[in-house]
């Protein structure tokens, strides 16, 4: 079987949504898994969520599925780790935002806003030389505008990593029982 | 209730050390300080043996080991060492080994305790001292961040700053350590929590909502597995160390003789199924038999036992089993599918699992008919009389220490324990003395740590209470690597055999120099056995011309160094020699004797499976390759 872990062409896009426990350090130890199995992410969030007790962190990733199922595995057996699913592009919500500042002069600067326009994405800062765009969106959407913009010249881009929700009425959480983290922080 | 602060995942301490329950809700129970709950825990948790060393950070633990503390308490001369006895300790009897250490070195010193703990699965709980929680992250004096430098290498691990946590962290980690795959667990405790007053109560309620190990098969997997073994003509059971910590002898020897199927058993797994047993064919591998690796490429059904598909027992992954399909039965889910496709994945217990599976397999031959297997054994059987496991004699009368392991066997009694450093030495053992009964070898598998066996032979002999006699079966490297614990051992009264197979060089390396580069010995002749080994170092540079003056006689001296450490020392030159100490050694049971036996420095260890090739390339000595053919052959 092989055993590569990094990106080949045909490899796959997948996102996770692994709740972990919101304890001290757990974010290390989950990140840590992926550099100790030499798994490449494309992005990563975390942030709290609906109950205080439980963080959730959304990983995107291009694999084949050997490596993608013994990274859940292996993430399946940190004690802190409460839940992963790999999340259907069919059956769920995904977002990310982007702040792209690109090169725009007077001579330029009305071809930018219109691409903007197009988008319907925000400006959100504007100098004589740049225009700093703020947009959100699915990956493909996101991924057209900064194809549409790189021309102009990109002078900073930062992103956010992708979050995603299922469609429906469903929360994951609802299959992790209370866990009574809150009055015991050392873990 | 204060809520937590968002993102906790990221910080490494929590925000507040204080207790959250505010300062008039005291909770109920004794009062004491948080190292006397320590000690009160361990003591609660049933704790026989401690191994360790005191320094700073840890002191108020310590000062709360009195003469009335319930467990006893070994103190070691460096922290692996310590760490090492705990896995000895842990394998001789099966219970959790502990160790209590302190912050800075003393806790770095155990990473490698902790990564061989995790890669043979050996239940470890290892309490590091801590500096303050005030002064984490300032690199105050004898801080290093264990916690962070250990993550890759940990089951589980706690950084305690509040003192009323201590009693259910330890439930905690006791638990975790020793169910599901056992493995080591790692409690940082703060001088914080140390000293600060808490409650103490028990038992303690566990909170551990991620974790949740299988124990029992489910679904219709052991009814596919028993018609796979029931209609299998080659069928095969291969046997690892989770055999041994599921302590499935019973269970593995029963299945055995139910479907008449031959075993083979990993390095951590030698003993599980007796070696008398008619169906074990031995260690499978890189240096297993060639019995054992012929029925590997041979076989139609594979079933791994807690086994992991090692790189040194499978060889050249492509071509490893390749006829076969594949039943692999781990406690862990993602050992399964991790090296090799399986065909029917049963998570669970390996005791639990094989007893159902023995029930299971009557029922299904009710229905189904058993295949023949006498063509099967009879190919065994070939192997096993063309290829029994041998040695080359050594030159001019030197003792062959492949004999000098077999000659140690013959004389020492049946109920031994047997414990290895890393080595020729490690792979004669395994593949020269029947171990007829489980957790009587104990050796560095996974890690292959040079060093253990001195140490790991002082847990095993702590732990075996006076029951079974401890035999060290060591080289001169691995020895030199942790050769101050014959202090710890002679204080504890431990009477160990030790047997050095001393041919002066580190023997394993110097074979693949031998084997893979031209026979240029870089830097492995130790001068510590034959008196003329100076002239192994050709004299072609200034530095080995002045070396040799220095190397006319052995250093170390072991006898010498044995009764430096008021130990019996003997030598032996011949195998007369080598009887008579092995006797001598036999007749003393006040304390350690070590035996430095002058081995023939050129045995190699045979058969060998030549690293990346594939099992059908083993050879079984120089020049014979006999399953080079199997790779055609069905």
């Amino acid at each position: 079987m092989a055993q590569y872990y990094g990106i080949r062409p045909g490899s796959q896009p997948h996102t996770l949504s692994v709740l972990v426990e919101n304890r001290p350090g757990v974010l290390a130890r989950v990140t840590g898994l992926f550099a100790r199995r030499s798994f490449n992410i494309d992005s990563l969030s975390v942030s709290s969520t609906e109950r205080p007790d439980i963080s959730r962190i959304t990983v995107t990733a291009y694999a084949d599925p050997d490596p993608l199922e013994q990274i859940i595995k292996q993430l399946n057996k940190l004690l802190h780790v409460l839940k992963i699913v790999e999340l259907d592009p069919d059956q769920a919500v995904e977002r990310e935002l982007v702040l792209i500042k690109v090169k725009a002069n007077e001579r330029t600067r009305s071809d930018v806003l219109e691409i903007v326009k197009l988008f319907r994405v925000r400006v959100v800062d504007v100098h004589p030389e740049t225009l700093t765009i703020e947009a959100t969106g699915a990956q493909g959407k996101l991924d057209a505008l900064m194809g549409l913009l790189a021309p102009f010249g990109v002078v900073e881009l930062v992103r956010s990593g992708a979050v995603a929700v299922t469609r429906g009425p469903k929360a994951l959480s609802e299959k992790v029982p209370g866990t009574e983290i809150g009055e015991f922080m050392n873990r | 209730m204060a809520s937590p602060t968002p993102l906790q995942a990221f910080s490494s301490i929590p925000k507040e050390t204080e207790p959250r329950n505010g300062e008039n809700s005291v909770a109920p129970g004794e009062p004491m300080t948080g190292a006397q709950a320590l000690i009160r825990s361990l003591e609660d948790l049933g704790v026989s043996v401690v191994f360790g060393l005191p320094g700073g950070q840890i002191l108020p633990a310590f000062d709360a080991i009195t003469p009335e503390t319930k467990f006893r308490f070994v103190l070691t001369r460096q922290e692996q060492a310590a760490g090492q006895a705990a896995e000895g300790y842990a394998l001789s009897t099966g219970r959790v080994g502990v160790c209590l250490v302190t912050s800075g070195p003393g806790a770095t010193n155990m990473v490698t305790p902790i990564a061989e703990a995790t890669m043979d699965s050996v239940p470890l709980v290892i309490i590091t001292g801590q500096v303050a929680a005030d002064a984490i992250g300032t690199d105050a004096f004898q801080e290093s961040d264990i916690m962070g430098i250990t993550y890759p290498i940990v089951k589980h691990s706690y950084l305690v700053t509040n003192a009323q946590d201590i009693p259910r962290v330890l439930t905690e980690a006791y638990y975790i350590a020793q169910s599901g795959r056992p493995g080591p667990v790692l409690i940082d405790l703060t001088k914080t929590a140390q000293t600060q007053s808490m409650q103490y109560s028990w038992p303690q309620k566990m909170i551990l909502p991620g974790y949740k190990p299988t124990t029992k098969a489910h679904g219709h997997m052991l009814q596919d597995a028993a018609e796979l073994l029931t209609t299998a003509q080659r069928p095969l059971l291969y046997a690892g160390g989770g055999a041994a910590r599921a302590q499935a002898s019973r269970q593995l020897t029963q299945l055995a003789q139910l479907i008449n199927a031959p075993v083979v058993t990993t390095l951590a797994a030698r003993g599980v199924i007796a070696d008398g047993d008619e169906h074990t064919l031995g260690m499978p591998g890189m240096h297993g038999s060639v019995a054992a690796n012929g029925a590997i490429q041979a076989c139609d059904v594979l079933v791994a036992i807690g086994a992991r598909f090692d790189d040194r027992v499978t060889g050249d992954l492509e071509h490893f089993a390749p006829h076969a399909k594949v039943v692999h039965i781990d406690i862990d889910p993602a050992e399964i599918g991790k090296n090799r496709r399986v065909d029917v994945p049963i998570v669970g217990d390996v005791a639990q699992v094989l007893d159902d599976l023995n029930e299971e397999i009557p029922q299904v031959r009710e229905r189904v008919e058993s295949a023949d297997l006498a063509p099967w054994w009879r190919r065994i059987h070939d192997w096993q009389s063309a290829y029994p496991t041998s040695y080359e004699s050594a030159p001019n009368g030197q003792i062959e220490p492949q004999w000098a392991v077999q000659e140690i066997a013959r004389l020492a009694a049946p109920d031994s324990i047997w414990v290895t450093g890393v080595g020729q030495h490690q792979m004669w053992a395994s593949q020269f003395i029947d171990f007829e009964r489980p957790s009587s070898f104990i050796s560095s598998c996974g890690l292959a740590t040079m060093g253990y066996g001195l140490p790991a032979a002082i847990g095993s002999a702590v732990g075996a209470a006076d029951t079974h006699p401890v035999w060290l079966i060591d080289g001169d490297g691995g020895f030199q690597v942790s050769s101050e614990e014959l202090a710890t051992a002679r204080q504890e009264g431990l009477p160990l055999k030790i047997a050095i197979l001393n041919n002066s060089a580190y023997g394993m390396i110097r074979q693949w120099q031998d084997l893979f580069y031209n026979g240029h010995h870089s830097q492995t002749d130790l001068g510590d056995g034959d008196e003329d080994s100076a002239s192994e170092t050709s004299a072609t540079n200034s530095h080995a011309a002045a070396a040799k003056d220095n190397r006319t006689h052995a250093v170390p001296d072991f006898v010498k160094l044995a009764q430096a450490y008021d130990c019996v020392g003997l030598r032996a030159s011949s195998k007369e020699e080598t009887t008579a100490a092995i006797e001598q050694a036999l007749a003393i049971n006040d304390r350690p004797v070590l035996i430095d036996l002058r081995v023939w420095k050129d045995a190699k260890v045979w058969p060998m499976v030549p690293p990346g090739a594939s099992n059908s390339e083993i050879i079984y000595q120089p020049g014979i390759t006999p399953l080079a053919d199997q790779s055609e052959q069905r």
